[in-house]
């Protein structure tokens, strides 16, 4: 049997093309002292941060208006992803706003790939903690390649089954 | 004529029209005023959007509304899949770290 615990908390999704914006929610039974520690500590940040195969980690970190959080994302093969983000605004315990965006092992922000302004809001729930991420891209054009990015991965993951199938079928 | 819906939502505009119309069913007037293009420019790409079923449209007293076919959309809602699944990971991570902070604190 399933305890309360193992409750499969539900991530809601919506997008607001016209002000090129996102918003993620999710709630999590853990306090906001503990939530909010795993999103600003790095430590526990690395520990969560990246997708299976993916590891997160950080070079840097210093979690204040005006700080930096630099990391990578590494790959199963060795292969590493540099991003940043730049703290703006900090209210511990209820929100942090920022600034996020693809760089290299120094922190200087690859101007290639879309940025994004993060806030971050962290709110007492019925589960425990409510946590609510607004992303702003900072255009339209930024918002089209991460919706198109995706589009095309998804495209070619159905392919990449078909693939399969086909190969299961000979 | 059966038209490609993958082609259909290729297309900006019409993902613009389909993400404007799923907050809410809109007139034709109030929907081409979201758009810089021409009231006839917009009403191709509604046609377009109706052959493939993405949209559907409703009488309304004396106004047409444009629904979002939610369940025509989930069938091609790939767009969204890999980030909505990037999240999903990583919430789940974020759970049994979570879960971790509360061990430890129960221990110590």
């Amino acid at each position: 049997m399933k305890t309360t615990e193992e409750k499969i908390m539900k991530t809601t999704i919506n997008k607001d093309v016209v002000n090129n914006k996102m918003f993620i929610t999710r709630e999590f039974t853990g306090t906001v002292e503990d939530v909010w520690n795993a999103w600003t500590d790095p430590k526990l940040l690395d520990q969560w941060w990246a997708p299976k195969p993916w590891k997160a980690k950080t070079k840097s970190m210093d979690f204040r208006e005006g700080g930096r959080w630099v990391y990578c994302m590494l790959g199963p093969d060795g292969e590493k992803h540099w991003a940043m983000a730049e703290y703006h605004k900090v209210v511990p315990q209820k929100s942090y706003e920022g600034l996020d965006a693809f760089a290299d092992e120094a922190g200087n922000i690859n101007t290639e790939f879309p940025r994004m302004n993060w806030k971050v809001t962290f709110k007492p729930s019925p589960e425990g903690t409510k946590v609510e991420i607004e992303i702003t891209y900072s255009s339209k054009e930024d918002m089209e390649k991460i919706i198109e990015l995706g589009f095309q991965e998804g495209f070619t993951a159905a392919h990449d089954n078909l693939d399969e199938l086909l190969a299961a079928k000979k | 004529m059966r038209r490609d819906v993958f082609q259909a939502i290729a297309d900006r505009t019409r993902r613009d029209i389909l993400m404007l119309i799923a907050s809410k069913a809109m007139t034709p007037n109030a929907l081409a005023e979201h758009f810089d293009s021409s009231r006839q420019a917009v009403s191709k790409h509604i046609k377009i959007l109706t052959e493939c079923k993405l949209v559907k449209q409703e009488q309304t007293g004396r106004e047409i509304y444009y629904h979002f076919n939610a369940q025509r959309m989930k069938e091609v809602d790939k767009w969204l899949e890999p980030f909505r699944a990037l999240w999903e990971e990583r919430f789940t991570n974020l759970d049994i770290v979570l879960r971790n902070l509360k061990t430890k604190k129960k221990k110590s």
